[in-house]
């Protein structure tokens, strides 16, 4: 019962922090990137209490309910954005043996539960009752449909080169020689990935400069910081799944397995935040093409290296 | 906490924890924050000027071929995962390599009669 609780609070810690840390991260990046300074004031040191300022400010905004909206999905919708994600945690190897729950369909439950997620942003879309979120949430719900299908792909793979559903299985069978091996995969994994969070350069469906903020047009206060915490969430849980499935999770030389997962993850996180640095949005014709024409028949070629070489080894 | 149920339980606990994460945040904004609506604040937002129409207008919704795309793989996906855990298995070997080269080789054809039908460019 006790080891239970404590691998709850772990991941209640990681869901909490890890995303703000993530937050605070891109704040400095993005800045320094663009040759500037980014928060300095809040908590004295370099702004590292911008987030938690944030915070205490979105607590004490007013909820505007539009009157057009439909009341009541509109309300649910963040938090149908926000728990999947910390659901999926839960199902995430940290070290050897320190994972919540071992499903022996994880994998499976990941992709599935990660499915739900993104029903929030429709759900926000169509509850709206405005024309900009309308159309963002139907660019959300096309997004989505096209990069489900190379991340499934992408996912499957390390599947059959595991020869099992379960993350820490998944690891544990893991070898270095897996990298070159499940490149391709890892690649189209983590750029489907991003995609589905809808991250730049994958942010036509919140495209400012042309419908506004897309699906959370019209939030305000505690429900809008609540999917802007998704996102971050978002990023924290892609980089985990990447790590764990392409990039050997706990496996390194020298430090202890948990370290080696954290700084897999945060690297990946960096590497998200220097994609939205670096290149500029696409449009909606471009994403579809990418998915189509690009990341599938890539996931597909995956497929093929990966069930020649395990059959021929 | 025990057998193949006992595991889910504790997924079921996290569910909960997070609803409840997701209501105290939402019930400590409601104790915060002021409520003061006029009927221009609720009106919906359309860069400042008042709406025209109603936000549920029609548009044209060119994402309905995807929308079949996807539906036609993601049924064919879902029956990737059992076989891949066995693929390699004793006695399983080369058939079951040729059995993915087959199904590969229907999803390339869905994707190349889509390019073919031009689906995939608007320009």
């Amino acid at each position: 019962m006790l080891d239970v609780v404590l691998s709850l609070v772990v991941i209640l810690a990681v869901f909490l922090v890890l995303p703000l840390v993530v937050g605070q991260a891109e704040h400095k990046v993005m800045a320094h990137m663009q040759s500037r300074l980014g928060p300095m004031y809040a908590g004295r040191f370099h702004g590292w209490a911008q987030l938690i300022a944030d915070g205490v400010k979105f607590a004490q905004k007013e909820d505007v309910v539009p009157a057009a909206a439909d009341r009541r999905v509109f309300m649910i919708a963040p938090g149908v954005a926000l728990v999947p994600y910390l659901v999926v945690l839960i199902v995430i190897p940290i070290d050897r043996g320190a994972v919540a729950v071992d499903l022996d369909l994880g994998l499976f439950f990941v992709l599935a539960v990660m499915g739900v997620g993104v029903l929030g942003s429709v759900m926000a879309g169509w509850a709206s009752a405005n024309k900009y979120s309308l159309l963002g949430g139907m660019r959300v719900a096309a997004q989505l449909m096209s990069y489900e299908l190379p991340l499934v792909l992408a996912a499957s793979s390390v599947a059959m080169a595991a020869g099992t559903l379960s993350l820490p299985g998944i690891v544990e069978a893991w070898q270095w020689w897996w990298l070159p091996w499940q490149a391709v995969g890892g690649v189209v994994f983590f750029v489907a990935g991003l995609a589905e969070l809808r991250r730049p350069p994958f942010d036509m469906p919140v495209a400012e400069s042309e419908i506004i903020m897309g699906p959370l047009t019209e939030y305000t206060g505690m429900r809008f910081a609540l999917f802007m915490l998704t996102e971050y969430v978002g990023i924290v849980v892609l980089s985990f799944l990447t790590t764990v499935l392409f990039l050997g999770g706990w496996h390194g030389p020298l430090l202890p397995g948990w370290i080696w997962t954290l700084v897999k993850v945060f690297a990946l996180a960096f590497v998200v935040i220097w994609l939205r640095v670096s290149y500029p949005r696409l449009r909606e014709d471009q994403l579809q093409k990418l998915a189509w024409a690009g990341l599938v028949p890539l996931a597909l070629l995956q497929l093929a290296i990966t069930g020649v070489v395990k059959v021929l080894t | 906490m025990d057998g193949y149920f006992g595991s889910y339980l504790l997924v079921a606990a996290l569910l909960a924890i997070g609803v409840a994460i997701v209501a105290g945040a939402l019930l400590a904004n409601r104790l915060l924050r002021p409520s003061r609506p006029t009927p221009e604040k609720l009106t919906t937002y359309e860069c400042g000027v008042d709406p025209v129409g109603e936000g549920w207008a029609q548009s044209q919704v060119r994402y309905y071929v995807f929308t079949y795309l996807y539906v036609v793989f993601a049924v064919d996906a879902v029956f990737l995962f059992p076989w891949a855990t066995v693929f390699d298995a004793p006695g399983y070997g080369v058939a079951t390599l040729a059995e993915m080269f087959v199904f590969l080789g229907f999803i390339a054809l869905g994707i190349l009669y889509a390019w073919r039908k031009r689906v995939l460019s608007w320009t």
